[in-house]
């Protein structure tokens, strides 16, 4: 058990080592890049010294050295900042942002989980067969759509149909509605989003399943079981899935990696207020400390994710717990 | 079957690439004014009074200025002409029409020739920067591999750090932090080292593993014992065995760069307008109502759809198992457990 406790702290502090290096790092990038902040001031009418007082208000014109220990000195109390652009506290914008992203990921997940798992069972479990074959089709033309191509093309369906919303959260006026219309006004704008999201993520999941499901079902047990006279239908499902999900369940952390930055494409056409969205924004108008904080919390996504997987990993194969 | 439909579309693409200037039937960058969001013309040949011809078209003739709504002229039969002015197609310059086989944009230029010259600009970035991830990651991976010990493990921790950083916040961060106008040849390798730059470690582990396997084999032992030095036994000995796995991440990382640059193009930190790129002919389609009236404007998404799958077909990577990084992520979880 304590080698399980020394592995999981081991990545616990890899994961913060990289939120430091990452944040960090975009702060000296977004300094390092040409003009600041103030540089959209400076048009004829404005005098240089209003851009020069702001400069001074904003911290900028001192050396780029102390701006750094100011930062860090803020960031050991959890304080990113303040934001140029929307003057309030970096986290508490990253915060509302990310959550955003949160749920247009984990919606996403747990879509492309549910379909592509059982159809990953399904045409792995079948060497032939229109079904088998069918899916395997689906899948190959689904890993090749990504989520930003998709997505301008389901807004392309919303304006045509009408059906869903073509972009953005909520509706005009959600607010006033009640808390189950609220939801349902939500969840309305969250379908095609979180389709185009979710699509080469089911995919993969369904064919890194299937093959899987396959060498599973070549073992020496699958054989045993059938011999036992248990049903075709219960060895898959019960026997042979228990030990084909292994791979799978591997791959969770790499696909928040692919959430991370798919979520960013489809934040973008489809004017979600997440994460994205946010630190495009931010780079744009060079504003550094919201730079910053949208890439620490971008990289923790990761790293949560990467520990996941790793908690997941050691629950599910007891083989890696020995080590 | 689907073998052979991913090779001829991975085979038109490169045919496209190679032939852009001869077969766009226009330049790619001229405006031609009376033919803003013209739709694709059809070649005929058959006339409206039912006669058979050799191919030709008829004139677009604009019917609404506002709602850009044309109709074709049929009073007059525009022929295709061939091989003339350095172009397999065209019309000739004396009717002073273009070919817009494939429509017009928002500028009047024609997307079909914008479609071809931006394959070069696409194709060549996401290409040349796979080339540069497999160049960066064979020389760390076949260091590490070779030395282990200390510079195995700094190495290997480096590529995991490049590995789990959030991959489109690098790349915005490190494009925003350049000068947002650049020529488009600088962006052009500008985007090439920064793609290079992300995606060398899913290269560098597997070469690692591979090398680290390899040294211990017989035949290696037999070279070191004939005196061969590290830098030969690397190169003649070691390397020759990744070329299967090299192969499989070119299909891999050039797929994933072709939609990196659309990406990047498409939020205005690629390449810039003027220039003809998959991702800068996307910017069109940003714009639904546009897309909704001129569906042609998707073409470029067409095409990328259209390689990623060709590559997906020919190497099987659907049945494999495979989008970026999963191979990797596969053989990571195998080496630990």
């Amino acid at each position: 058990m304590s080698a399980v406790v020394l592995f999981l702290g081991r990545r616990l502090l890899f994961a913060l080592l990289l939120v430091f290096v990452v944040s960090s790092g975009s702060l000296l990038l977004a300094h390092l890049a040409p003009g600041d902040y103030t540089s959209a001031l400076s048009r004829p009418g404005v005098s240089p010294e209003t851009v020069a007082r702001e400069r001074e208000r904003l911290g900028l014109d001192r050396p780029l050295a102390e701006q750094y220990v100011a930062w860090l000195g803020r960031l050991v109390r959890f304080d990113l900042g303040t934001s140029f652009r929307y003057d309030r506290p970096v986290t508490e914008l990253v915060g509302e942002r990310a959550a955003n992203t949160a749920l247009l990921a984990a919606v996403a997940l747990l879509l492309a989980t549910g379909v592509g798992l059982p159809l990953g069972v399904i045409s792995g479990s079948r060497r032939a067969g229109l079904l088998a074959s069918t899916i395997r089709g689906v899948s190959i033309v689904g890993l090749s759509l990504p989520p930003l191509l998709t997505s301008i093309l389901l807004a392309l369906l919303a304006a045509r149909t009408g059906w869903f919303p073509i972009g953005g959260m909520t509706s005009i006026g959600a607010a006033e509605l009640s808390g189950a219309g609220r939801l349902a006004d939500l969840s309305w704008h969250l379908v095609l989003p979180a389709a185009a999201l979710a699509l080469p993520i089911a995919a993969t999941l369904e064919r890194l399943l299937a093959r899987s499901m396959t060498e599973t079902l070549d073992e020496p047990f699958i054989l045993a079981a059938l011999a036992r006279g248990i049903s075709r239908r219960r060895v898959v499902w019960r026997h042979a899935l228990r030990v084909a999900i292994r791979p799978v369940a591997g791959i969770y952390g790499i696909i928040v990696g692919s959430l991370l930055s798919g979520s960013f494409a489809v934040e973008i056409v489809a004017s979600w207020p997440g994460l994205g969205q946010l630190m495009y924004e931010a780079l744009i108008s060079r504003d550094v400390h919201l730079v910053a904080g949208c890439a620490a919390i971008g990289s923790l996504f990761l790293a949560c994710g990467n520990l996941l997987s790793d908690v997941g990993l050691t629950v599910a194969d007891p083989r890696l717990r020995d080590e | 079957m689907t073998r052979i439909f991913g090779a001829t579309l991975l085979t038109a693409a490169v045919l496209g690439v190679l032939g852009a200037p001869w077969l766009a039937p226009n330049s790619g960058d001229e405006q031609f004014r009376d033919h803003l969001y013209a739709p694709p013309m059809r070649v005929r040949v058959i006339d409206a009074e039912g006669a058979w011809h050799r191919p030709f078209v008829y004139r677009w003739r604009l019917v609404d200025r506002v709602m850009r709504t044309f109709e074709e002229d049929s009073s007059e039969r525009l022929p295709l002409t061939w091989f003339a002015g350095g172009r397999l197609v065209g019309l000739g310059p004396d009717t002073g029409q273009p070919l817009v086989l494939l429509g017009g944009d928002s500028l009047g230029r024609d997307v079909l020739s914008r479609l071809l010259l931006g394959a070069r600009t696409t194709l060549g970035v996401a290409v040349l920067a796979a080339l540069g991830a497999l160049l960066i990651g064979v020389v760390v991976g076949g260091i590490a591999g070779y030395a282990g010990g200390v510079v195995d493990e700094v190495l290997m921790r480096l590529a995991d750090l490049v590995m789990v950083l959030p991959t489109i916040y690098v790349l915005l961060a490190l494009r925003a932090a350049l000068p947002l106008v650049l020529s488009t040849t600088a962006i052009f390798w500008l985007l090439v080292v920064l793609l290079a730059v992300v995606a060398w470690p899913f290269v560098a582990r597997g070469v690692r593993a591979i090398v680290a396997a390899e040294r211990r084999r017989e035949y290696v032992l037999a070279a070191v014992a004939l005196g061969a030095g590290p830098v030969r036994i690397l190169l003649r000995h070691l390397l020759p065995a990744t070329t299967g796995f090299l192969t499989v991440q070119v299909t891999l990382l050039v797929p994933a760069f072709i939609l990196a640059e659309a990406t990047l193009s498409y939020v205005g930190l690629g390449f810039a307008p003027p220039a003809a790129s998959w991702g800068v002919m996307l910017q069109e389609a940003s714009n639904i109502r546009a897309i909704a009236d001129f569906p042609w404007l998707l073409s470029p998404a067409a095409a990328i759809i259209a390689v990623v799958l060709g590559v997906n077909l020919v190497t099987g990577a659907g049945v494999e198992g495979g989008s970026l990084g999963l191979v990797s992520a596969l053989e990571r979880r195998g080496r630990s457990s």
